[in-house]
């Protein structure tokens, strides 16, 4: 399963920000609610955490030492 | 459900006590599950309790009148919270919240004052982690003070890198908060980390390429 950005139900209002700035239409209501389909186009740009009004979206980071 | 003796044991607070001692305590903990992104106490409410984490991660922060959030300290497993209000028994100086799904135990404030009261030997104990404390927010202090953004950012993915200790996943908005600045200013610092070769990123994941070079940048300290 491909990691994706995680709305947090409880703090989603539904108000469309995200919807309307995530470039590659990862994101759509349902239910009043922010809703997170899987696709590879998704590059984890971070938008969508930036402009929730919110602080619903996490686009979390994994930190790894290579080798 | 009480503490068991395995995790009183590895608790600094309870260093030195034997077991028939860590089981007469072990009743006055009790378990909480707590939701990622809930608020556990509010900066200026009273001290009631002191938490240890059993699971998952919960911030220390602060927030400015303009609700700038500057994170003091990440409690991870085996760590604790809310000491300094629950010995002072002054206001909370931080508010805290989950970064995950948490577990913890929790004793309430006049139960831990009773176990130090009644084993004096804990004292030490008490200074040693409180001691901790001051260091971890001097070192704090000191990168605020001295360190540029970039430096900042730097330590944060040497400190949260797997295997320097317990795995915590951060997001751009929470570096922010950890470094004490916006969260754009975070985006452009890794972007000038990528292109100097320090780091990789792959989607979510953030790869440290150059890890003696990104300390080095660590102890680049700006006194001027």
């Amino acid at each position: 399963m491909l990691e994706m950005p995680v709305v947090d139900l409880e703090k989603c209002t539904g108000c469309g920000t995200c919807v309307a700035a995530c470039h590659c239409g990862a994101i759509i209501i349902v239910d009043g609610k922010a809703t997170i389909i899987e696709t590879k186009v998704c590059g984890w740009c971070g938008v969508c955490e930036a402009v929730c009004p919110q602080g619903a979206l996490y686009c979390e980071y994994e930190i790894v030492i290579e080798g | 459900m009480a503490a068991p003796v395995e995790f009183l044991q590895a608790s600094p607070y309870f260093a030195g006590m034997n077991t028939p001692e860590l089981e007469s305590i072990a009743d006055l903990f009790y378990q909480k599950t707590i939701g990622k992104g809930e608020i556990i106490t509010f900066e200026g409410d009273p001290g009631e309790a002191l938490y240890f984490v059993i699971s998952g991660a919960v911030k220390c922060f602060k927030n400015s009148r303009e609700g700038k959030e500057q994170i003091l300290q990440i409690v991870l497993p085996g760590g604790s919270f809310n000491d300094v209000a629950v010995f002072d028994r002054g206001p909370s100086p931080t508010s805290t919240e989950t970064m995950s799904l948490v577990n913890c135990y929790v004793i309430a404030r006049q139960d831990m004052q009773r176990i130090i009261k009644d084993y004096p030997r804990l004292a030490p104990n008490v200074i040693n982690v409180l001691s901790g404390r001051i260091r971890h927010l001097l070192a704090l202090v000191e990168d605020l003070s001295f360190r540029q953004v970039i430096s900042r950012i730097a330590r944060i993915l040497l400190e949260y890198a797997d295997g320097a200790g317990p795995k915590q996943k951060l997001t751009q908005q929470e570096m922010a908060a950890l470094a004490g600045t916006a969260r754009e200013v975070v985006g452009r610092s890794l972007k000038t980390l990528q292109e100097e070769g320090m780091i990789r990123m792959e989607r979510n994941r953030l790869i440290i390429a150059n890890k003696e070079g990104l300390a080095q940048m660590v102890d680049t300290v700006d006194r001027e």
